[in-house]
């Protein structure tokens, strides 16, 4: 239609209109490359749900079914049937007990410094670059120096607080980067309105920036620890028993926690104990998925802030 | 009199001003730590594998291709070789996965995807980057690998393949995240003046914004590559336990991390050359991750866009 108008007001040679075509086809296919392209980005983003679904089904397919108050109650034992997560469950509790306070003081202790005393300095690079490689190092390699520091030098054994030290300093990036990030948001406005006031500068801090920059904060923490509580290698690594038949009685006790009596199952040949195995992910699953839920409404009441 | 009016200004030595003046140092104290534990990572490594060097000659360790560091005394050899193969295979393997998939990801959730679906999908991701590796190994061996059996007739329960395939899903939230933060950061400007020539979508994407946030996202690239070679939950679960120099991916192999956890549970003797071992393996899986996460880190400042 465009090409019959044209070709009244000015006569147009075949060749032209050749190349019009052409022009005409190659938007044609650069129009179909991008749906084609579409349909691939959206099924490379629907990829990683789909695995999720089909992991929380296999998950739950195999362990619903042994989830039942005897699960809570019972130790670790060869029958399959009388096997519980009793001693696990208080073990990752007394863990993770352990390391929230530790983290969290270590972690905002140093956002504090870094944010809010520290000069911009060669120094302050040092302690950012430090903090930033430690994030990337595997989390198997601080499964080692808690076996070196925590068991062997400090004489602590496989134990609660050796693990619990592990642990914490394991997340202890991923608290400080939360909590600076939070810890920057807070208006400048506010600390000079403090400030005017004749507050020092620790007042400042305490009664200003931290309670602001506290919702972000807890999210960071909270992150930290749903990855605390997952975290497998280093415990084995640090010596944490796989059979343990008591429920700790203090942080010098030897210990269990869930994702070792999940390993430990796993690696049973009799298959019930894959059924076990699964039941225990439900468990370290919920609590996981719990603690998200927490993060992520403390991130958007955080986020309506003006 | 002029003393005393000088020491009305001076500042009075209260409680307060000696609080104030403690703090600082307090927090300095404390933000020490992440820097003792890096000092003492490094020391505990390089301590206890010069021990280990002692006892095995550095050219055994890097040139034999044999890791039997378990057996008995007179079989003991300690080649880091088919460790470090492979950790490789499964890594590549990975990377072949999680690259992609995670490309895929960061440009639908940047480019096309209403700020709606952007809500939903994010969040799930996140979940998918929460989930524990003990997780992912057992999903690996229960339904991966029996699901890879069908297809492969031949290979065995432990196999490179199953563990890879994982590892790869377990790095596409990190890659999909980071990438997907570069290309955010690259200014709607730079995007309308493309599409104002009369570029599609997709020419936007490839051709514009990928390219002015590529330095943010080959960081994540190698980023997670430096994860996957990290990775010990599932390679301990679904890859095996014997070291193998090989690059067939349906072969039972032992990644270094997979090593240093049999190594761990076993019984052996403190300061026992197998004992030491674990140290010697440490170290080279820390100098690998190092160099990465340094890479990394070159990559994000050396070449980033500045707008």
């Amino acid at each position: 239609m465009r090409g019959d108008s044209i070709s009244e007001s000015r006569n147009i040679s075949a060749n032209d209109q050749g190349s019009a075509n052409k022009e005409r086809r190659r938007v044609g296919f650069r129009r179909f490359k991008n749906r084609l392209a579409f349909g691939l980005f959206f099924l490379s983003t629907l990829f990683g749900i789909v695995v999720l679904a089909v992991l929380l089904i296999d998950v739950f397919r195999d362990g619903a079914a042994w989830i039942t108050p005897h699960f809570f109650e019972n130790f670790a034992s060869r029958l399959p049937e009388r096997a519980g997560i009793k001693a696990a469950l208080w073990g990752s509790i007394w863990v993770i007990g352990l390391t929230t306070p530790i983290t969290f003081i270590l972690g905002v202790a140093t956002s504090i410094y870094l944010e809010e005393y520290a000069r911009k300095n060669w120094f302050s690079r040092l302690i950012q670059l430090n903090i930033s490689n430690l994030a990337g190092v595997p989390s198997i390699v601080f499964g080692i120096l808690g076996l070196t520091l925590f068991v062997r030098e400090f004489g602590l054994g496989p134990s609660i607080l050796a693990g619990a030290f592990t642990m914490s300093l394991l997340v202890l990036p991923i608290v400080i980067v939360a909590s600076r990030e939070a810890i920057v948001s807070v208006p400048q406005a506010l600390r000079n309105a403090s400030y005017a006031m004749g507050a020092t500068r620790w007042q400042t801090i305490q009664k200003v920036v931290l309670p602001y920059a506290m919702p972000g904060i807890l999210t960071g923490t909270i992150l930290a620890l749903s990855r605390a509580i997952g975290e497998t290698a280093p415990l084995i690594m640090i010596g944490a028993a796989t059979y343990v038949a008591f429920t700790p009685e203090n942080v010098l006790d030897s210990f269990t926690v869930l994702p070792i009596q999940i390993y430990s199952w796993v690696g049973q040949p009799k298959e019930e104990f894959q059924f076990l195995a699964a039941a225990g992910i439900i468990v370290l699953l919920g609590v996981l998925l719990s603690m998200n839920a927490i993060a992520i409404y403390l991130r958007n009441k955080f986020q309506q802030k003006p | 009199m002029a003393q005393h009016n000088g020491s009305r200004f001076r500042s009075p030595r209260t409680g307060r001003h000696r609080v104030e003046a403690l703090i600082p140092k307090v927090l300095l104290f404390m933000a020490l730590i992440s820097v003792f534990t890096t000092i003492g990572i490094v020391l505990t490594l390089l301590f206890e594998t010069v021990a280990f060097f002692r006892e095995v000659s550095f050219l055994e360790f890097v040139t034999a291709d044999k890791w039997t560091a378990l057996f008995s005394a007179e079989q003991r050899e300690f080649g880091i070789m088919p460790l470090v193969a492979g950790t490789l295979l499964v890594t590549v393997g990975a990377a072949f996965v999680a690259i992609p998939i995670g490309i895929g990801s960061a440009i639908f959730l940047s480019e096309y995807a209403p700020d709606g679906l952007r809500k939903v999908v994010k969040p799930m991701l996140e979940v998918l980057a929460g989930i524990p590796t003990i997780v992912y190994g057992f999903f690996a061996l229960t339904f991966v690998t029996p699901l890879l059996r069908q297809v492969f007739p031949g290979m065995g329960v432990f196999n490179a393949l199953s563990a890879s395939l994982v590892v790869g899903i377990m790095i596409i939230p990190m890659i999909a995240s980071l990438s997907e933060d570069a290309m955010r950061s690259v200014p709607r400007g730079i995007r309308e003046a493309a599409y104002a020539l009369g570029a599609t979508k997709l020419e936007v994407a490839v051709r514009v914004v990928l390219p002015a946030a590529l330095s943010g996202v080959i960081a994540s690239f190698v980023l997670g590559i430096s994860r996957a070679i990290g990775e010990t939950m599932i390679v301990t679960i679904a890859a095996g336990a014997t070291p193998n120099l090989t690059l067939d991916m349906t072969d039972s192999i032992q990644t270094m991390t997979a090593y240093m956890v049999q190594a761990a549970t076993g019984d052996n003797t403190y300061g026992s050359t197998p004992y030491l071992s674990i140290y010697a393996v440490g170290m080279t899986l820390f100098i690998f991750t190092f160099i990465m996460n340094m890479l990394a880190q070159f990559i994000a400042r050396r070449y980033k866009e500045e707008y």
